[in-house]
């Protein structure tokens, strides 16, 4: 279990260098000088654009500055971005909110999803399940930011129950309505895995063993249909989690949430080399460690998973 | 001048919105049965991160700027038409436009209790000026005698072989800048300029406690000031959230704050901002996202205003493209401008937040002329287009292998009316013409800096002080800093010197639009429209208002 648990962390390495190398390299390549467009017709002198330069390490090659950039990252020095805020500041306020949220819409999808999915899986065929069957489908296929800008004209500006953006008072409270529209999505595909698995397992040999047992309703779901079915939502939840901790430029856009995505759109659109990878090691981390999480519990799920 | 992708349409810039109360009557105050303001309640505002520590001669996008002028109080701070008047100056005066004596007003100090005296100006000065402190906008003070010695620079090569340079000050201080005694400072500029006093508005000559050059960086995270507001406390500047200013309780000169302070929240879109107003979560926005541009009005009935202020479009034209060199070029760049129907692109794509261009410069600065003789090259006629057009061919024939290409970014709305006028040009001039898309501005930039644009580029300019002067020096003028399509005419050069040179506004007018007669034969550029600037206000503000640049003017905003 530690050896698994050991190589597993070990494998990060080459993950984290390949992911850098490639963000950096696609963030250098990115057409125009990032200096001269944060000033746009009117130029400084051309000795400050070249300090700056100079700073950000933009007169050097490519591989000297991927270079400076990882002996920075491994001495802990994340450097300023082009704004002149230290990286590491930045990381500290970003990921707090966006981690707030993305435990919310978890928590909301998989609440929700597995709830929704075990009646319409136990009631399969009926009327409850085939609504929720069609209901799944519209969230399905309405993108995000419909879904978001529907959300907070209703809900934000007309019926007034909750902020129509976030801003700087970002708290468990303000976040619900973004996380509702973050999570509403993915709630649709655990609520159809979870029918899925549910349906599966109702017919599995031990299921009818339990019955026929004479053990109540509520554990033989409980105990038997439900902890069985759980493999492939958790699986799917686990790779969701970095997904909504990266991934929620829309979402984060719409809401003008203070988080990871807005500020990843922001510092892609500067042209900030240091700021975009410094986030994106952070994500690469948390996919790691999510996906790590995701296996170990499949051994708790399913005690004939062994790691070797 | 900055082009972000949040303005979402024309340059923002170094702005200036400094004003005097009560001039023209155009205060909130001056409704009648509005109900008296809560003088006491904070005003939300739209913003978005500043760029740059907050030290003013360091400011020079919108974001920052609008926070260091309402921290800072210059020598003279502009009305909201533009005219400049004496804030911190008792007078400024001089006999020949070249030496200048400024008198100040006893007493101002800064919020921490620092006096203001004729140093702390010589002080600042010398401080954005000095090449070593690297302030954006240090070169604001070029025209000061010594300027050339505090910014002298050495030049070396790069590791990546190109030439880079480094400060190398020769001075430390600028000959032509001296403080007589507790409230006199005397200038000497290397050249007679007669609109040098309308630049002492502007935020690069704000003065500077002691404490803001000694650490410049840090004072620039919590700001000390002598402005009609302060920060609310050390570290009201959260960032990428919002920054909070309060009224400064001891400020006595003309931008007097009518409510308790002003937050602005910042939005990486102008999208959710204009939600938040529409949910009275936010008291005001200057940015109206290009989708809203139709409905704004009908969403915000009597809670809105769009007022013209100094800013143009152009679309340039490159002399290094041959289809538009020597006689015929000249005749094809008639017809180009000919052939652009301002008028209806003004109304139908921007809604009215245009109005069609009359000549290089913009509305409400003083000297302003609608009718500088060769201007009725703006006027739509397609009929003269074509037949100017025609002239050209039998002159030189028109290399037509490659279309002509409009070259702009394209994240900022500026799609719709490229192609109108490229299909101006095809359906007029019968030339096949298109918009050369770049995703972002500085590809754009790079590309005009080495002269690698052939076709037209999409160009605009916002004053950074109220003068005419300064939306033709810095633009057209042979080397200036922003003519990156290199024009040059030394007929121009010489009129717009003895501009400087006159010893009376109204002169110094009438040869910058003299000037502008040469640059109306020449049409390096094509003038399209100015900008007014759309903004919406809240339930809980009485009313809003912008100023000559198209800032808001924070100060004037009364709550309900």
């Amino acid at each position: 279990m530690t050896r698994y648990i050991i190589r597993r962390l070990l494998q990060v390495i080459p993950v984290f260098l390949g992911t850098t190398l490639l963000v950096y390299y696609m963030v250098f390549a990115l057409p125009g000088d990032p200096i001269a467009a944060l000033f746009g017709d009117r130029q400084p002198p051309q000795s400050v654009i070249d300090a700056l330069r100079n700073q950000y390490n933009l007169d050097q090659p490519f591989w000297v500055q991927y270079g400076l950039f990882l002996k920075n990252l491994f001495t802990f020095n994340l450097g300023v971005d082009f704004t002149q805020q230290p990286i590491a500041a930045t990381l500290a306020r970003i990921f707090p909110v966006t981690a707030m949220l993305a435990v919310e819409a978890l928590i909301i999808q998989a609440v929700f999803g597995v709830l929704f999915g075990v009646f319409a899986g136990l009631r399969k065929g009926k009327l409850f399940d085939s609504t929720v069957l069609v209901a799944s489908l519209v969230v399905i296929a309405v993108p995000t930011f419909v879904l978001g800008f529907v959300f907070q004209l209703v809900f934000g500006v007309q019926l007034g129950w909750a902020r129509p953006t976030v801003g700087a008072s970002a708290n468990w409270g303000n976040l619900i309505l973004p996380a509702v529209v973050l999570g509403l999505v993915s709630f649709a595909y655990v609520l159809r895995l979870t029918r899925t698995s549910v349906i599966e397992n109702m017919n599995a040999d031990y299921v009818r063993t339990a019955t026929a047992k004479g053990l109540s309703r509520p554990r033989v779901v409980l105990a038997h249909i439900l902890r069985n079915s759980m493999i492939p939502v958790v699986t799917y939840l686990g790779a969701n989690l970095g997904g909504l901790m990266g991934g929620a430029i829309v979402t984060e856009g719409i809401f003008n949430v203070p988080g990871v995505g807005n500020k990843l759109y922001q510092a892609v659109q500067r042209g900030e080399g240091p700021t975009v990878v410094a986030i994106v090691s952070v994500l690469v981390l948390v996919f790691v460690v999510a996906n790590l999480l995701v296996d170990l519990l499949y051994a708790w799920l399913d005690p004939r998973i062994r790691y070797e | 001048m900055r082009f972000t992708r949040t303005s979402k349409a024309l340059g923002l810039a170094a702005i200036v919105a400094l004003a005097a109360t009560g001039c023209g009557g155009s205060g909130g105050s001056g409704g009648s049965g509005q109900a008296a303001g809560d003088p006491g309640k904070i005003i939300t505002a739209y913003s978005n991160e500043p760029q740059n520590p907050l030290l003013p001669a360091n400011t020079n996008e919108v974001y920052g700027g609008r926070v260091v002028e309402l921290l800072f109080e210059g020598l003279r701070a502009y009305d909201p038409s533009g005219k400049p008047v004496n804030a911190l100056a008792e007078s400024i005066e001089s006999p020949d436009s070249r030496n200048w004596t400024i008198k100040l007003k006893q007493g101002a100090k800064f919020t921490n209790g620092e006096a203001i005296t004729a140093k702390t100006f010589v002080d600042s000065w010398n401080f954005a000026a000095l090449s070593t402190n690297l302030q954006n906008n240090g070169f604001f003070f070029e025209s000061i005698d010594g300027y050339a010695d505090v910014s002298a620079v050495k030049e070396s090569k790069g590791a990546d072989g190109k030439t880079t340079s480094t400060p190398a000050p020769k001075a430390q201080t600028m000959s032509g800048l001296v403080a007589k005694d507790d409230s006199t400072i005397t200038v000497k500029l290397t050249q007679p300029e007669a609109d040098w006093s309308l630049r002492l508005g502007y935020s690069a000559f704000y003065p500077l406690p002691s404490e803001a050059m000694k650490d410049p960086k840090k004072f620039g995270e919590n700001p000390v000031g002598n402005g009609p507001y302060k920060f609310a406390k050390d570290g009201a500047w959260v960032h990428d959230q919002s920054i909070s200013l309060v009224k400064n309780p001891d400020y006595s000169g003309p931008r007097t704050a009518k409510n308790g302070g002003v937050t602005f929240k910042f939005y990486t879109d102008p999208g959710p901002a204009y939600t938040d107003l529409q949910g009275d979560n936010l008291d005001v926005t200057d940015v109206v996202p290009s989708n809203a541009l139709k409905t704004y009005t009908t969403d915000f009935p009597d809670r809105n205003s769009t007022k013209p202020n100094a800013n143009n479009a152009t679309l340039n034209i490159p002399g290094y493209n041959p289809n538009f060199q020597g006689e015929a070029g000249k005749l094809r760049r008639q017809a180009l401008s000919y052939a652009i129907n301002r008028e209806e692109i003004t109304k139908v794509i921007y809604n009215g937040t245009r109005t069609p261009a009359k000549d290089f410069t913009a509305p409400l600065l003083e000297g302003y002329s609608d009718s500088v003789p060769g201007n009725d090259v703006l006027t739509f006629d397609p009929a003269k287009a074509k037949d100017l057009w025609a002239q050209a061919e039998k002159v030189k024939p028109y290399d037509g292998t490659k279309p002509l290409q409009i070259a702009s970014n394209t994240d900022g709305g500026n799609k719709e009316w490229i192609e109108a006028v490229a299909n101006g040009f095809k359906n007029n001039l019968g030339i096949n013409a298109e918009i050369q898309p770049f995703a972002k501005f500085a590809e754009v930039l790079n590309l005009r800096k080495s002269q690698k644009l052939p076709g037209l580029t999409r160009a605009g300019w916002q004053g950074d002080y109220p003068s005419l002067y300064n939306f033709l020096g810095p633009v057209w003028a042979t080397g200036a800093s922003s003519n990156y399509e290199k024009y040059s005419n030394p007929e121009f050069d010489k009129l717009l010197k003895e501009g400087l040179a006159a010893k009376t506004p109204d002169d110094a007018s009438a040869k910058f639009n003299k000037a502008q007669e040469i640059l109306f034969k020449d049409l390096p550029g094509l003038p399209l429209w100015y900008r007014a600037t759309p903004i919406v206000w809240s339930n809980n503000v009485v009313k809003a208002e912008t100023g000559w640049n198209g800032g808001v003017l924070y100060y004037n905003i009364e709550a309900k």
